[in-house]
């Protein structure tokens, strides 16, 4: 027996989907191949000749300390971002969840930074930690702190983390304001009566309670750290000094673009796009359902 | 165990006042339900004694310490939400042990303490499940617990049974008095439905917009209704009021019936109980009959006052057939016949 509605089949649905597919196809899967066929090429130095060397790209990156270097460095970068804008994000929250007067004025404002592109957050900061003429180093002189981003790689590091972390802790604060709102008030209350202060409440109740939220967004917060941090770390340091705020991305362009070595550069983003496909797939598999509850 | 007193409490939101002037002692293990319709500000009142709305003007005593600045968990109090508001992510043990663990009493204490609140309840066998692999009539067992477990000075209950269904409430009714009663513990109690107020309080206060309409016994409050509100709520079905005229000592319906019970003089009304009309072959109170429902152990005659439009219900026990466009004559006792002033809404004696 046809337990479903069975409509007569027409061209209609596939006409309707088929812009999407086509701009699926060619923006993301016709790049995507192309960087897989990419990165089993090696060009001669002069792009005269290429050659079909199967794995030999991703051998030599392999083998190459400085890219193990990057590697390393981007997840400790990604960790930064994740952690400082997490846990920042986390106490406005908190304090705003709190808040009665002035409540939306004051999410509004929490939101902005994240309207503002990643170059110009880039350059923002750039200005304000400028060695000669930023308010920061300018403030920092005066507890006898001498600070070059351009000469002092940890200083150039922390600039970028900061940079990022600043973008991204609006996100992070809507999505915690809004897991905190959803608990019950009258739990809260109960633990309240129950003699919880305010502080022993969140220990005990709030952040386990959000803790799906938490694990969303440490998944949404590494990926942006990945992939979405090229805008600010090309405005704020170029990569440098010495290569020490390049990260995967960075240096997928720099390899390639600048470097002008396409295999390797191709075979770099085909590494990234795998660890991308990885961490959606974790994604879709845990944080689709919720833990603690 | 502690006494509760408000002194002329109020409650304002900016300029709009929600409790008006509320005086009330509640003694020591005494059983106090304030019941109203929603909105009447009884949860309101309710959470200003536990703590969680600030009080803007008069006292709340517990004991005899002013509490009026105490947080909520300096005030020794339990609450019982309506939603239960049990910890999700702890187990049953947890969520009772929870205010024991930061009152840091000992484990072997708690654990004693929780077992012995968890046979009182019968819910020792779930004692490690989360509170989401529960029934209702479960949680509601645990909310209870988590608040015995404590032995505050007071219990406070937020409309605990509304979200049951009608069998498990009144199970749940009978056992929560059966436990007061047990534990001699003072305690408050918020309904909307007046046979859970009357069924469980040894004493009830009516409120009806942020006023006291009367703080009584329940027999009192049915038996000597001092306003026509609580006249109305309490008792079901609702008491008939029948508008009147007195003049010296005999009362006149509107359909001209005379009745030699009187209060008052001029415009009255008379309320009369649906349980408290009986037939008389000489009745003063003339109905006419619409309608009729059968409950097996009564029957109910609703109907109008013969020659008007004022709405009537009569309550006669067993069962008793009248076909529509029936005429019955009642009377009633003169100590079942209210008196009330229209304007004031007062009783009159």
């Amino acid at each position: 027996m046809l337990k479903r509605v069975h409509f007569p089949s027409s061209a209609l649905p596939f006409l309707l989907v088929a812009p999407q597919i086509i701009i699926t196809l060619v923006f993301f899967i016709w790049p995507a191949a192309q960087a897989i066929y990419q990165s089993f090429l090696i060009e001669d130095a002069f792009g005269l000749s290429t050659e079909f060397v199967w794995f030999e790209n991703f051998q030599i990156l392999f083998q190459d300390k400085q890219y193990l270097a990057t590697f390393w460095r981007t997840l400790f970068f990604s960790a930064a971002v994740a952690i400082l804008s997490m846990s920042i994000a986390l106490i406005l929250a908190a304090f705003a969840d709190r808040v009665v007067r002035g409540a939306t004025a004051y999410r509004t404002l929490m939101i902005w930074p994240y309207a503002v592109a990643p170059v110009l957050a880039g350059a923002l900061w750039v200005f304000m930690f400028n060695p000669t003429l930023g308010i920061f180093p300018f403030l920092l002189d005066m507890v006898g702190l001498d600070w070059n981003h351009y000469l002092k790689g940890s200083h150039a590091m922390m600039l970028v983390i900061f940079a990022a972390a600043w973008k991204q802790i609006a996100y992070n604060f809507l999505f915690y304001l809004a897991a905190m709102q959803s608990i019950p008030r009258s739990v809260i209350e109960a633990a309240a009566i129950d003699g919880a202060g305010p502080v022993r409440r969140f220990k005990d109740l709030i952040f386990p309670l959000i803790s799906p939220t938490t694990f969303f967004l440490l998944v949404i917060n590494a990926v942006y750290a990945f992939f979405d941090t090229f805008g600010i770390i090309h405005a704020v340091t170029q990569g440098g000094p010495a290569n020490s705020t390049t990260i995967l991305v960075y240096k997928v362009f720099n390899d390639g673009f600048v470097g002008l070595d396409l295999g390797g550069s191709a075979a770099q983003s085909v590494i990234l796009m795998f660890l991308v496909i990885t961490m959606t797939v974790v994604q879709f598999r845990y944080v689709e359902r919720k833990v603690e509850y | 165990m502690a006494s509760i007193t408000l002194k002329d409490l109020v409650k304002a939101y900016g300029d709009t006042e929600v409790l008006h002037h509320i005086d009330g002692q509640i003694e020591d293990g005494e059983f106090v339900v304030i019941v109203g319709p929603s909105g009447c500000g009884k949860s309101t009142l309710l959470r200003m004694v536990a703590g969680l709305e600030t009080v803007t003007g008069g006292e709340i005593h517990i004991g005899d310490r002013v509490v009026n600045e105490l947080e909520p968990a300096d005030r020794d109090i339990a609450m019982v939400f309506q939603n239960y508001a049990l910890y999700p992510h702890m187990s049953v043990r947890e969520n009772m042990a929870y205010g024991l663990k930061i009152r840091k009493i000992s484990k072997d204490e708690i654990n004693r303490r929780v077992e012995e609140a968890a046979d009182i309840l019968e819910i020792r066998p779930y004692l490690e499940r989360k509170p989401r692999q529960l029934s209702g009539g479960q949680r509601q067992r645990v909310a209870m617990g988590r608040a015995i477990v404590r032995d505050p000075q007071v219990f406070l209950f937020d409309e605990p049974l509304s979200n049951l269904d009608a069998k498990l409430r009144v199970q749940m009714r009978l056992e929560i008095r059966k436990l007061q009663q047990k534990l001699g513990v003072t305690s408050i109690y918020v309904t909307h439905d007046q046979v859970e107020a009357m069924t469980l309080g040894d004493r009830l206060m009516v409120l009806n917009g942020g006023y006291v309409e009367q703080f009584g016994t329940p027999i009192e409050l049915y038996d000597r209704p001092e306003t026509m509100f609580v006249a109305g709520f309490i008792g079901s079905p609702a008491m008939n009021f029948l508008p009147a005229e007195v003049a010296n000592g005999v009362t006149t319906l509107s359909n001209g019936a005379q009745l030699g019970v009187a209060q008052g003089q001029g415009n009255v009304v008379l309320g009369v109980r649906p349980e408290h009309l009986e037939p008389q072959e000489d009745g003063a109170i003339e109905v006419q009959v619409q309608l009729m429902e059968q409950l097996g152990a009564n029957t109910l005659l609703h109907g109008a006052l013969k020659g008007t439009d004022t709405e009537m219900v009569v309550s006669l026990p067993g069962h008793v057939t009248a076909a529509p466009g029936t005429e019955m004559k009642f009377g009633a006792a003169p100590e079942n016949m209210h008196f009330f002033a229209p304007d004031t809404q007062k009783r009159i004696e």
